[in-house]
């Protein structure tokens, strides 16, 4: 049975990694880290950072909504501390880059690029650009294009787009960093949204909204990596509400080559090991050889 | 690590807001100390309550290979583990964070606790008794009847001071006058703290003071319990700088005199 697949140029012997800030090396223990297809670490900026105010997460039906602000150490100790921990499991190591402007963006991808365990940069657009009103780079597509193109041209790593769901048209996003380069597509970061505790009428978020995951999401997101698929013809990575081997499934018949892990994992931290057994019984009953047999193979009647 | 279902012996309302848990954890039970805590699956369709909820040991049983667990009824997710029935199985992951430190030259240590943090200080308690340490304890509660482990660590031997809202003798002026007349008459080596702001603050102040030993179990809302999520932060003082570190990784127990309250 042939699990390995192709992100960009970047060959995974599965389709399963950890979501970005939804992992770590302190899961050691609890998961076999070395069956993963990859390694994401939590997404790293320039300088560090103290994170939002608490509470920084709560729980919605079906799902969280977290808001944590991307604590960090800064770029240094990422290079010297957190990158080294991953380097024993010799696997690819996807590194999520977060930044405030695009010349940011580039000056780290290109130091992280130079890091020998680092196989492919993912870029989390979704932040705010804090050149643009805090807007999220992600939500316009000229700005996107260039912040891929700036990107492309300081590294030779496949460079990843993790795309913000919160647009009125994913597709043009997705266009724009297709053509700007773009050596994949992540499909998508969390949804913005808010939750209010009705006996204190304070929002139950510090940061009054943040970003939902979880099953809720996986419905929008599926459509979404649908709809991306249509227009472009680099691989996916689906991201988004995921918790078991049928939903990565789904995710993969959308139109996901692989496909990303977050919250599942705080509620069964092995549940990456388990979605990978569970494609593997999936595939065996189906009689599918490859995965690659199923990826953008939904049925649609026209 | 623990990661599996165990088999819950007993799971039953011992007062008007709060219930008690004792779960068969077999060997794993070894690797178990007090302030530690294990993140509690309260229900598996992936709805709601979505998140595991943590809860700290009440009391570890070497011998029987259990622990137990003191839980107030406050929200959806332990609203959903009263549902437990003896005999169902508990989602554990854990034994999750640092646990308390007992310095090894303490011959008397105060506990300070109140509400549902008696239930984390009790498993010390247990601790320093095996130790040979004497212990004694404040425990404030609203009412006599949210008092929790007043049986167990009366008959530990812990020498019990008790203050109630109801009764008017939990304010602080009082609590510390208690303090006070405690560490004059038996010098106490460390004040060990959970479950409420306003008495950590007066903890922290009197160790300060006193030149004493302190630690703190930190409550907080949790994601993940693993150090992955960064849900859970406090901020500690460590040499007159601020650090942001996680509760359920770096805590849950923590040095008294660095943490800002």
């Amino acid at each position: 049975m042939d699990l390995s697949v192709n992100i960009g140029g970047l060959k995974l012997e599965n389709p399963i990694m950890p979501a970005s800030g939804a992992f770590g090396y302190e899961m050691d223990g609890f998961l076999d880290i070395k069956k993963l297809g990859a390694i994401v670490p939590k997404s790293i900026t320039k300088y560090p950072r103290p994170g939002n105010k608490t509470p920084r997460v709560c729980e919605v039906t079906s799902g969280m909504i977290n808001s944590i602000g991307i604590q960090s150490k800064g770029i240094d100790y990422y290079l010297k501390n957190i990158l080294e921990q991953y380097r024993k499991y010799n696997l690819p190591v996807i590194s999520s880059i977060s930044a405030d402007s695009i010349n940011e963006f580039a000056e780290m991808a290109e130091i992280i690029s130079g890091h020998p365990v680092v196989s492919a940069l993912e870029l989390n657009i979704s932040c705010p650009n804090l050149e643009h009103d805090g807007k999220s780079f992600g939500m316009d597509s000229d700005i996107s294009y260039s912040l891929i193109q700036k990107v492309k041209s300081v590294t030779d790593l496949p460079v990843i787009p993790k795309l913000t769901p919160n647009v009125t048209s994913i597709q043009e996003i997705a266009i724009a960093c297709e053509e700007a380069g773009a050596d994949a597509l992540n499909v998508a970061n969390t949804l913005l949204a808010m939750a209010i505790d009705i006996h204190t009428r304070k929002p139950k978020i510090g940061n009054i909204v943040g970003g939902l995951s979880g099953p809720a999401v996986k419905p929008v997101i599926i459509r979404m990596i649908y709809q991306v698929n249509q227009v472009t013809s680099v691989p996916i990575i689906g991201c988004g509400g995921v918790m078991n081997g049928e939903d990565a499934i789904e995710m993969i018949l959308a139109g996901a080559s692989a496909v990303q892990v977050g919250t599942a994992s705080f509620i069964y931290p092995n549940a990456m090991e388990k979605i990978l057994d569970e494609i593997k019984e999936y595939m065996e009953q189906h009689q599918i050889s490859s995965i690659n047999e199923l990826i953008g193979k939904v049925l649609i009647n026209e | 690590m623990l990661y599996k279902l165990n088999e819950i012996l007993f799971n039953k309302q011992i007062s008007s807001r709060y219930w008690h848990m004792e779960v068969f954890v077999g060997q794993d039970v070894d690797n178990v100390l007090p302030g530690q805590f294990f993140n509690l699956l309260c229900s598996n369709e992936n709805t709601f309550p979505f998140l595991r909820r943590p809860l700290s040991v009440y009391k570890i049983n070497y011998d029987k290979k259990t622990i137990e667990f003191l839980y107030l009824v406050k929200g959806d997710g332990t609203k959903r583990l009263t549902k437990f029935k003896n005999g169902d199985c508990m989602d554990l992951v854990g034994p999750l964070g640092v646990p308390f430190k007992l310095n090894n030259g303490a011959r008397h240590i105060l506990l300070v606790a109140r509400g549902v943090g008696i239930a984390t200080l009790t498993a010390l308690a247990q601790y320093a008794v095996e130790k040979g340490i004497q212990c004694h304890a404040i425990l404030s509660a609203r009412t006599k009847d949210d008092l929790l482990a007043v049986r167990l660590l009366t008959s530990l031997g812990v020498h019990l001071h008790i203050v109630t809202d109801e009764e008017g003798t939990s304010e602080l002026t009082h609590v510390k006058e208690i303090m006070q007349k405690i560490h004059y008459k038996f010098s106490i080596q460390g004040i060990y703290v959970c479950g409420s702001k306003r008495l950590s603050k007066l903890a922290k102040s009197f160790v300060i003071e006193q030149k004493l030993e302190g630690q703190i179990a930190l409550e907080e809302h949790m994601a993940c319990g693993m150090g992955v999520c960064f849900a859970c932060v406090c901020n500690i003082l460590n040499d007159e700088n601020i650090e942001s570190v996680r509760v359920c990784k770096e805590g849950p127990v923590f040095d008294l005199r660095k943490v800002v309250l």
